[in-house]
């Protein structure tokens, strides 16, 4: 079974996630910015990430570059997943490493075609 | 004349629908008819569709049926809708019949049902990533739904940032199409790659000729049986001899039709059975 990590300080979208992942057999740990989540990767490298932009103490283009520095830390695929939708936000994302884009609201079926791509589904 | 109940006006769009386009929506799920109406309802101002089939019942009101069956029509699609299916067409199929068609350089596509245009557009982004591979080459795509409302929409190129990302890529998203609001443009150069006509599997109006690829997703599964014998004779008689049909990734032509037969080669594709060697491909082996 493979895992996420799901990077949102909304307890709403973690949980909407959740549910989603979960159907898609995939173990789900949760983390609520990206301080938290480089802490979880500390302890185990999840096979995906799936990554808000906006959060409290460390953002998500912050955790995406401490990540990518980290031992194995170019191993997990980073899906952001966030209300910022402009065609300059995904660029500077994929540019910083992230492997693909999800732009809220999403469903279940963006999110599987997503994983999908990034060959984690 | 008492007015029918609800249950039997739900029965009776669903017939018309069937007549029309040879669509089928079972039973369990006439609630889909309720749903998709309401606003066609609201906007006429009909109470409900009880009075909408008295309305429809007159000839002069065809206008009004159209517009009541493109809406109970399932029109779902999205961008490389299965995508271990578009993975065998890049790297199977388009370099066998790239062998192939070698001395005359054309190649005949043919995306039947093809809804709001995501699935022609997929081939012709597959197409245009080897553009290298197909430069000195004539590519026909040709996209064809019997709804001219999802035909206006194929043509537009305009997709909504929902149905941008299902199933496209964020490379492919980024190479391929201009933001406009919250809406995503296709490439002009694609969207010259591809013709989108309104046109009926069952009933053509013109003969569109022979096509080396046919692509008939998710549509037929929607057709009774008899409905969808015929829509295979046709398939069969626009599909070059060792030319490739692909159905969605839930259909299989095993028990369905002796026409086609599986490929050992491409999952997911089939080719014309060779006649009177029911389930044997007509298919010449693959060149070494």
């Amino acid at each position: 079974m493979k895992t996420c990590l799901v990077v949102d300080d909304s307890k709403v979208i973690r949980k909407v996630a959740r549910h989603i992942l979960e159907t898609l057999d995939f173990a789900v740990v949760e983390a609520a910015d990206g301080s938290e989540a480089l802490e979880q990767c500390g302890r185990a490298m999840p096979d995906v990430v799936l990554l808000d932009w906006n959060m409290p103490v460390m953002g998500g283009m912050e955790f995406l570059c401490a990540l990518r520095k980290e031992e194995g830390g170019d191993r997990p695929k980073v899906v952001f997943c966030t209300t910022e939708n402009g065609r300059g936000h995904i660029q500077a994302a994929i540019e910083a490493g992230a492997d693909e884009y999800v732009m809220k609201p999403f469903d279940r079926e963006t999110l599987h075609s997503k994983l999908q791509i990034v060959g984690c589904a | 004349m008492h007015a029918q109940p609800a249950a039997d006006a739900t029965r009776i769009l669903a017939g018309l629908l069937e007549n029309r386009t040879g669509q089928q929506i079972a039973p369990s799920r006439y609630w889909r008819i309720q749903t998709a109406l309401a606003p066609l309802l609201k906007q006429h101002g009909i109470p409900d569709l009880d009075a909408l089939v008295a309305v429809l019942s007159d000839p002069e009101n065809e206008r009004l049926l159209q517009e009541s069956l493109e809406l109970m029509l399932n029109n779902e699609s999205f961008f490389f809708r299965d995508i271990a299916l578009f993975a065998s067409l890049r790297s199977e199929a388009l370099p066998m019949l790239r062998q192939r068609r070698a001395s005359r350089k054309t190649l005949r596509i043919w995306c039947a049902g093809t809804s709001t245009g995501q699935e022609a557009y997929s081939v012709a982004m597959l197409i245009d990533s080897d553009r290298e591979l197909w430069a000195d080459w004539k590519i026909e795509i040709i996209g064809t739904d019997i709804s001219a409302a999802v035909i206006a929409k194929a043509r537009s190129g305009r997709y909504s940032q929902f149905e941008i990302q299902r199933g496209l890529s964020v490379d492919y998203m980024l190479r391929y199409f201009a933001q406009d609001g919250d809406d995503w443009i296709i490439d002009p150069r694609l969207q010259q790659m591809v013709q989108f006509q309104q046109e009926n599997i069952l009933k053509p109006r013109t003969d569109p000729g022979r096509f080396d690829i046919i692509l008939c997703r998710n549509v037929l599964m929607y057709f009774a049986p008899e409905t969808r014998a015929i829509a295979y004779a046709k398939l069969e008689r626009a599909l070059e001899d060792d030319g490739l049909l692909m159905l969605g990734a839930a259909e299989t032509v095993m028990d369905q039709t002796q026409l086609f037969s599986g490929t050992r080669e491409m999952r997911g594709l089939y080719c014309k059975a060779t006649p009177g060697l029911s389930g044997r491909s007509a298919l010449p082996p693959p060149l070494s």
